[in-house]
């Protein structure tokens, strides 16, 4: 969608809701890492008392500071998009939405603002104990702030525990501990804290390379890259093995966007994973207008695949078209022909509850609640899948293939990169190479923007990658949008631009004359 | 009963003082970043919200019950009706 010049109201509206979360996770994962890693080096400080550790501890608390206050509310402008540009979405969902998000608002964003104050104004003031837990809770309140937030988004990707209302056209949750405990929230949840983690690490590593370049802080930049290095390794492990799980879980529940991100057009068992590939257009096309794509090189390793989503080389995997004409009878996925049918069917069965409604004909609302809205087996078979009734061809279903592929494979090249740096970092360090090895240093400072990218690459890959839909299979964003002038919307995503890069300008100034400045007191 | 009474206010004070001289001895780059944020809240509160961001619901239907009844004709459109 978006590759087209000819950009419409949805693809803008998206475009802008991409900037605004993208320029927002700029300033979340580094909070989420730093915080972490600030916490640890308190502790041993408090253990040791030692002066040094305490200027460490204050130095990147420092850096952490102004990453957490430029980045602070930048993410209240995603929910008055909500409101604004996806108000058929908002009101859909806003009951599920809610609960996660006031919980997000009243238990963790307090927490965590309530306690940087003693972070910050706290030193010499109330006791070291005091102090250190302070700093733990805003560790520990900043991820539980993002739980909440992920939790809501893994709902929109696989929407459990809730029962659709047609009287209100709303969804209602019926199960907090299903949307808490969804099999998408749990690998989210996990997966995104310890990319935050390895982030925070890198940053650490990274800055630390710059000092022992310029000679300046050693001991404090060797003990920081140490910290950071095991911090990292053990968060990249983590990542790593969480990223596995995230795998299984979307082949059952986003099979689409699983096979889009291998650009695996064709099913098989005994299927290879692509450790690198680059694509090209195929002549051949899926369904009636959409291109797929070939490889024109790639290094494949045999059966993976398959392993990672069934722990065995016989499991078959399903491929675009596979999904696209006959599902998976395997794993109970229909094809698309047939939830599109099933889609059809349940739009079908609300615009009569909708005419019933109209001339107040309270018999038949009743036959139809009672029937349908209130049949388990309506919802979970047909309901299910009433977003498919919004789709113009069964390809439509079909993500932007390139995007997910490339931004995938870029996330988990670079994730595999880390864990050797941080390898890499260690082995040096005890060696008592560190200073010496040049080219490292070079290859840590060059890692902090590589590291964005990564944790970048990771969204797009989550959020392109379950095209067409908001929520998935129930609401394309195509549905989901308000019908504003495209021209507005255009407006909205300039201003955010012209916001969000003064807002990083500013950021990556004062860190910057902060990092030359160095650690004070 | 009578110590609790006696103790609330030393606290709100303490805590008061804390804010006070925390504030007051900021650094130059605290400082920079609470401008950075004042008007960063009052670009996205004010500004953004509302003249940009209004509540689209809201601010076109009166009640919930036309607001179900619009969002009920979006969702059952037909793709054709919907171009």
């Amino acid at each position: 969608m978006i590759e087209t010049a000819d950009l419409s109201l949805v693809d803008w509206s998206r475009a802008q809701f991409a900037l605004t979360a993208m320029y927002h996770w700029l300033f979340v994962p580094l909070t989420l890492g730093l915080s972490f890693i600030v916490a640890i080096m308190e502790t041993i400080y408090a253990k040791t008392g030692r002066e040094e550790w305490k200027r460490m501890t204050r130095f990147w608390m420092t850096l952490f500071g102004i990453n957490f206050a430029i980045g602070v509310a930048t993410g209240i402008i995603l929910e008055f998009e909500f409101g604004t540009n996806w108000s058929n979405y908002s009101w859909f969902v806003g009951d599920i939405f809610g609960a996660p998000l006031a919980i997000e608002g009243i238990l963790a964003f307090f927490l965590e603002s309530t306690f940087v104050a003693v972070m910050f104004f706290g030193w010499d003031k109330v006791s070291k104990k005091f102090h250190l837990t302070s700093t733990w809770l805003v560790a520990v309140g900043a991820n539980l702030s993002a739980l909440w937030i992920l939790v809501a988004n893994a709902w929109m990707q696989n929407p459990v525990g809730m029962e659709f209302n047609p009287e209100t056209a709303r969804n209602e949750m019926v199960d907090f501990w299903a949307v808490l405990f969804n099999p998408v929230a749990v690998d989210k949840f996990l997966h995104t804290i310890f990319s935050g983690f390895l982030l925070g690490s890198v940053f650490v590593m990274g800055v630390s390379a710059w000092f022992l370049l310029k000679k300046r802080e050693v001991w404090l930049s060797k003990m920081s890259i140490m910290i950071s290095a095991i911090f990292g390794l053990l968060s990249s492990l983590m990542v790593a093995f969480t990223g596995d799980t995230s795998a299984r879980t979307l082949a059952k529940v986003q099979p689409m966007k699983f096979a889009a991100m291998e650009a695996l057009y064709e099913g098989s068992s005994d299927a290879g994973l692509v450790a690198f590939g680059i694509l090209k257009k195929s002549e051949e096309k899926i369904g009636v207008e959409k291109q797929g794509h070939d490889f024109v090189t790639k290094i494949k390793i045999p059966g993976l695949l398959s392993i990672m989503t069934g722990g065995s080389r016989d499991v078959f995997v399903p491929g675009i078209r596979d999904l696209l004409n006959i599902g998976d009878s395997t794993r109970n996925i229909y094809s698309v022909n047939e939830m599109m049918e099933r889609g059809t069917f349940a739009r079908e069965i609300l615009n009569d509850y909708k005419r019933a409604r109209m001339i107040n004909d309270e018999e038949q609302i009743k036959i139809l609640s009672d029937e349908f809205f209130g049949n388990k087996e309506f919802m979970d078979e047909s309901f299910r899948y009433f977003g498919y009734a919004s789709l113009n061809l069964p390809e439509d279903a079909v993500p932007n293939v390139p995007i997910a592929f490339y931004s995938f494979h870029i996330m988990v090249m670079l994730g595999f990169f880390f864990i050797l740096v941080c390898v890499i970092a260690l082995f040096l360090l005890f060696r008592d190479k560190l200073t010496a090895s040049k080219w490292f240093l070079w290859v840590a400072i060059i890692s902090v923007p590589l590291v964005y990218i990564a944790s970048e690459s990771g969204w797009i890959v989550a959020e392109m990658g379950r095209q067409p839909w908001i929520i998935q299979d129930l609401m394309p964003v195509s549905v989901a949008v308000t019908k504003l002038s495209t021209g507005s919307v255009i407006t909205t995503f300039i201003l955010f631009a012209l916001l969000f890069t003064a807002l990083l300008a500013a950021e990556v100034s004062i860190m910057l004359k902060q990092i030359k400045t160095g650690p004070k007191h | 009963m009578k110590n609790s009474e006696n103790d609330a206010p030393g606290l709100l004070t303490r805590i008061f003082r804390f804010y006070y001289e925390g504030f007051t001895n900021m650094s130059s780059w605290g400082r920079k970043v609470w401008i950075i944020i004042i008007i960063k809240l009052f670009l996205i509160f004010v500004v953004l919200k509302i003249f940009f961001f209004p509540d689209f619901l809201s601010r076109n239907y009166e009640n919930d019950e036309q607001r179900s009844e619009y969002v009920l004709d979006q969702i059952t459109k037909t793709p054709e009706a919907d171009d």
